[in-house]
């Protein structure tokens, strides 16, 4: 399959990336990793009259803390967030989501800047991203802001991605030192996408009830999800078997499930509610 | 229409290439088209299968799934780089020895996924070998010998510390 024509640019810094798609007026994408791009180019599903390259400016691979933030650097592959020792040491499940994304080859080309920007609701990243209320940095024509991907993606491949923009860094909560992390996922075994995919945050104080509980959902619905009713049930409570329990079955309350050929909504509730309830398990053992 | 040319100039095999290429082309095309490097195949075409699999700049990539432009100035590697058939690399004397195929067509991506995997984890369990080859279908072997040949050629290379990490 090839592609329909376009032209080719090459940015070598943010500001000249802006200006290159400024002056596609409207008809230009950015190309970074190109794993979700380049499919959807040989499809023809998108048709841009011009493809600015970012891969070549310098700085978008960085991974720093500031303050009680991690800020990853757009064009980090999945393979490098997977063995950057920084997000290893702060956000484990981000690493595990990393090196639990598409296959070997994928993860060595695709960007954690693409795959949000992208807007696929059974992407892996935004199960975590939501969960430690990721920001991304949109740096365009009106300045830089910083979008919280909760709200950011409307629906499939639909996002608040402002016109003449490139998302430079994505910046995630660090959580305590203490909460226990996790990214857990049913894998489609022909697709390699999450059916469901859960990344789990919590941590228990001196007290022994819950004082940091952070549950992200993605691949059920047509928009990835915070679960905050099970957040707020599980809040300030001692956890037990049982009340982990209860605390899944009100996984699915805030979101609607999509249906498609893979699997029915019914299903894809219970088998949301079932891997909620492992990753607490998992995070609250 | 946009139809201008632009340059691609890359590494491929120990040797500089460069062609005049339309922005849409394929690196897969680039290879087996433009370069008459056929040895990788092209197999589902969407970035699935992976028989397409080579190195950039040392790590898997799937080529359908590339642009040739995208990976300008970039050392590409295909299966005619990694041997000869008087000094196969262990890769494919694994796979030679372990029959780890059947009609031979997704070989080359496999072999070349596999160089990469070994790359990261010198010693994996079986386990491992088929998660790591999760981005390679093979539709004859039920892949029993392939994951056979992984670990072969993981012992092979870990014996031969001479070897260890050569492509």
């Amino acid at each position: 399959m090839i592609p329909s024509q376009f032209k080719y640019l090459r940015a070598q810094s943010v500001e000249e990336a802006i200006t290159m798609l400024q002056e596609t007026h409207g008809e230009g994408k950015i190309l970074a990793g190109g794993h979700s791009l380049v499919p959807l180019l040989k499809f023809r599903i998108t048709t841009p009259g011009t493809l600015v390259d970012i891969t070549r400016i310098p700085g978008l691979k960085d991974v720093r803390i500031d303050g009680d933030r991690l800020l990853v650097g757009a064009l980090k592959t999945h393979y490098e967030i997977s063995k950057d020792e920084t997000i290893i040491d702060n956000i484990p499940a981000l690493a595990k989501t990393a090196s639990e994304t598409g296959d070997l080859q994928v993860r060595n080309y695709g960007t954690i800047g693409g795959n949000i920007v992208h807007g696929d609701p059974v992407a892996d990243y935004p199960a975590i991203a939501l969960a430690l209320d990721a920001e991304l940095k949109v740096e365009g024509e009106d300045g830089t802001e910083m979008l919280p991907v909760d709200g950011f993606a409307l629906g499939p491949l639909i996002t608040m991605m402002p016109e003449n923009a490139i998302v430079t860094e994505v910046s995630f909560e660090i959580p305590p030192a203490h909460a226990e992390q996790t990214y857990l996922k049913y894998t489609h075994p022909a697709t390699g996408y999450p059916l469901v995919g859960v990344a789990a945050i919590a941590g228990t104080g001196d007290d022994g009830t819950i004082d940091y509980i952070r549950v992200g959902v993605t691949g059920v619905s047509d928009v990835s999800y915070r679960a905050r009713p099970v957040e707020e049930f599980l809040m300030g409570r001692e956890p037990s078997e049982e009340l982990i329990k209860e605390a899944a079955e009100l996984a699915v309350e805030d979101a609607e499930m999509g249906s498609d050929l893979f699997a029915s909504p019914e299903y894809r509730e219970h088998i949301t509610k079932i891997y909620v309830k492992r990753a607490l398990y998992e995070v609250l053992k | 229409m946009n139809n201008e040319l632009v340059n691609v100039s890359i590494t491929l095999n120990g040797e500089k290439v460069s062609a005049e290429v339309e922005p849409r082309m394929l690196l897969i095309h680039f290879i087996r088209d433009i370069m008459n490097a056929t040895g990788s195949h092209i197999g589902c075409d969407t970035s699935q299968c992976g028989n397409c699999t080579i190195l950039v700049d040392g790590r898997s990539t799937k080529s359908c799934t590339v642009l040739a432009v995208h990976a300008d100035e970039t050392e590409v590697i295909t299966v005619e780089g990694i041997g000869t058939t008087e000094n196969l690399h262990p890769i494919q004397k694994a796979f030679w020895e372990e029959h780890g195929l059947q009609c031979g067509y997704c070989t080359p991506g496999a072999m070349m996924a596999s160089i990469d995997f070994l790359s990261q984890n010198p010693d994996p369990t079986d386990d491992e070998i088929r998660e790591g080859l999760d981005g390679i279908i093979c539709r004859c072997t039920g892949y029993e010998f392939i994951v056979n040949a992984v670990r072969s050629a993981a012992k092979m290379m870990n014996d031969d510390s001479a070897v260890k990490g050569e492509v």
